[in-house]
């Protein structure tokens, strides 16, 4: 994202940056609930929600309440959000099931932290099924996207919001514990800047003029359950042909794509530098929106790459979706660590070379 | 929508309040949701507030309630209306806010939000309809099925070693300082629905006044789920549901 002059530059800790991303980007109503590595998001926000009055901050009884808290915010018209991690994020499936049947716009972050159970307070990706698939009962996704970095911690509170109001639609900013607590340069948008409208949906009181406004997700009659399931799987039809988001780097000459996303792109970044310097022609794919996912990227990588290797924080989960797009064109392997451990760049050069060996091996040379 | 119009010489004395539709009922012969809805709508009507109300219908048999009521609502997950409600009202903190329902949904799923709702003095109206019993289920037990009662899952009737004692939330409720105005009613006789329509406005203006949360219990019968007539779910709102939950104000508000 290109940043206008007037942007505030600041050096500050990933959730703080969201925090505040949130208030500039016109946030109306907060609820969360405390839970290690978000809860600096909570903190921030009831500390300097003051600043900007009319913003609402509560601190929710539960997860559950929270979320449900959101559902009642977003009907009513207000640009809402809640974070969360782990097992918080867990009992909020049920209200995101509802909310992307009610087609309520809001923005729900995961500061993903090692799994499953109640787990570890480090940061993983263990949680990408659970984001990109629906995560709850019912068919349906929401939109998520993932930041690398303290600045997209902030530019992507801004895209999730946008998106989220464009498709009516919740969505997701899939984070980590690292991305949560580390601090960065990151650029400020001004307040302002994201525009909102109370939607003429949203139920604020009937005036005598217009019919009642009603938000639910039920739908008794299975003609008409099955007909709001094909309007959704219209947005989301709309939503692949036109937001999948990937970042690109040195794909130019790659004999070997490294596909990660959020904080493993970063490390992939540190590998791929590192196979550069031992002549191994390695690019990378990052997938910045999970959901859609960027398989038109993937596809046309496969035209020039010789193999892909998926490099994740879990134990082999975004590495499905890249075999889906890829569809056997080419090897897709992976590697990852799981339960909060991070991958060390030279873990990742380890097995880039060893590819890279069966790779010329096979090749003959 | 069209009123009623009197003939000539004549005036209209009883007609359909302008805050609900008129559609046919999918509610069972008996069923109390009914004269719930329209003591509600009454209410409405009598504080000319149908332009600022937004009502929360629950999961259960009155999760149809938007159908009835002329209104803008919204419709919750099981157990949660009160946050509904409460996130509608911290938005919109200018407008009426009401949650609706029943006791498996109030008092047992939703405990938690029924709890804190009340403590943070949520400034919206809580209305909990207590027919003992899961209706739209089929009959189950409910945290507020008397003991001995017969349901699908106390088919000897309840027990105390099994099931433990009938919840009374609303004296839970009513020890809660964020809580002005507890109130317990019922609609098994004319009287009682008067009554209960003159508690809903009582609540609306407090909220009104901004003086927090309001809350009002309903004993209301459930025919199909107690496997009796309309009149005999009457009559035993009246010879047993009413001793295990007294009728009257819980709590009221200091003048």
């Amino acid at each position: 994202m290109t940043h206008a002059t007037g942007d505030d530059i600041r050096l500050m800790k990933g959730n703080e940056a969201l925090a505040e991303a949130a208030l500039r980007a016109g946030l109306q109503a907060y609820f969360g609930y405390p839970i290690t590595p978000q809860s600096e998001v909570l903190e921030y926000l009831s500390l300097h929600a003051p600043e900007h009055p009319g913003t609402v901050v509560l601190q929710a009884e539960s997860e559950i309440a929270a979320i449900n808290m959101v559902y009642g915010a977003a009907g009513a018209g207000a640009r809402t959000m809640t974070t969360s991690s782990g097992p918080g994020i867990s009992l909020m499936q049920e209200g995101l099931s509802y909310m992307a049947c009610a087609q309520l716009p809001m923005l729900v972050v995961n500061v993903q932290r090692g799994g499953p159970g109640l787990g570890t307070i480090q940061p993983s990706q263990g949680a990408y099924q659970q984001a990109v698939k629906g995560g709850g009962h019912g068919d349906y996704r929401l939109i998520v996207i993932a930041p690398s970095s303290v600045q997209e911690m902030v530019d992507h509170v801004f895209l999730g919001f946008e998106l989220a109001e464009r498709y009516r639609n919740p969505a997701m900013v899939l984070a980590d514990g690292a991305l949560g607590q580390m601090m960065e340069k990151v650029a400020l948008p001004a307040r302002g800047s994201l525009p909102h409208a109370t939607p003429p949906w949203a139920t604020t009181g009937k005036p005598k003029e217009r019919e009642r406004n009603v938000v639910l997700s039920v739908f008794i009659q299975p003609e008409r359950m099955e007909r709001q399931n094909l309007i959704l799987q219209e947005k989301y039809r709309r939503l692949r042909e036109t937001e999948a988001r990937c970042e690109q780097l040195q794909m130019e000459d790659a004999e070997i794509a490294l596909v990660a996303f959020g904080l493993s792109a970063r490390i992939c970044q540190k590998a791929m530098d590192l196979a550069r310097e031992k002549g191994i022609r390695v690019g990378l794919l990052r997938p910045v929106t999970l959901f859609p996912f960027p398989t038109a990227a993937l596809v046309r990588a496969a035209q020039t790459v010789k193999a892909f290797l998926t490099v994740e924080m879990n134990a082999g989960q975004m590495v499905e979706d890249v075999r889906l797009s890829v569809e056997g064109r080419r090897p897709v392997e992976f590697t990852g660590r799981m339960g909060g451990m991070v991958p060390n760049p030279d873990e990742v050069l380890a097995k880039i070379e060893e590819m890279s060996a069966r790779l010329r091996s096979r090749a003959g040379i | 929508m069209a009123r009623t119009e009197a003939p000539t010489g004549m005036e209209v004395v009883f007609e359909r309040p302008a805050s609900l539709v008129e559609v046919p009922t999918h509610y069972c012969p008996g069923c109390g949701h009914g004269v719930v809805h329209r003591a509600l709508a009454e209410a409405i009507d009598a504080l000319g507030i149908q332009s600022t109300t937004i009502g929360i219908a629950p999961v259960g048999c009155a999760v149809f309630a938007y159908d009835y009521l002329d209104i803008d609502m919204q419709q919750a997950a099981h157990g949660r209306a009160s946050a509904v409600a409460a996130g509608v009202k911290r938005v919109l903190p200018d407008r009426m806010v009401f949650s609706y329902q029943g006791d498996g949904d109030l008092a047992a799923i939703g405990t938690g939000e029924t709890i804190h709702v009340a403590n943070r003095g949520e400034n919206i109206l809580m209305i909990f309809v207590n027919n003992a019993i899961y209706g739209m289920t089929g009959g189950q037990m409910a945290p507020t099925t008397p003991l001995g009662m017969k349901t699908t899952t106390t088919p000897f009737g309840r027990e105390v070693a099994a099931a433990g004692h009938p919840l009374r939330i609303t004296d839970i409720v009513a020890t809660l300082p964020g809580t002005c105005y507890v109130t317990r009613q019922a609609v098994h006789t004319v009287a009682a629905a008067r009554r209960l329509e003159k508690a809903i406005e009582r609540a609306f203006r407090l909220q009104a006044e901004r003086r927090g949360t309001c809350f009002i219990e309903i004993l209301s019968a459930c025919p199909s789920g107690w496997k009796m007539t309309p009149r005999e779910a009457n009559d035993w709102i009246e010879s047993h549901l009413t001793k295990q939950y007294p009728l009257g104000d819980l709590k009221t508000p200091a003048p």
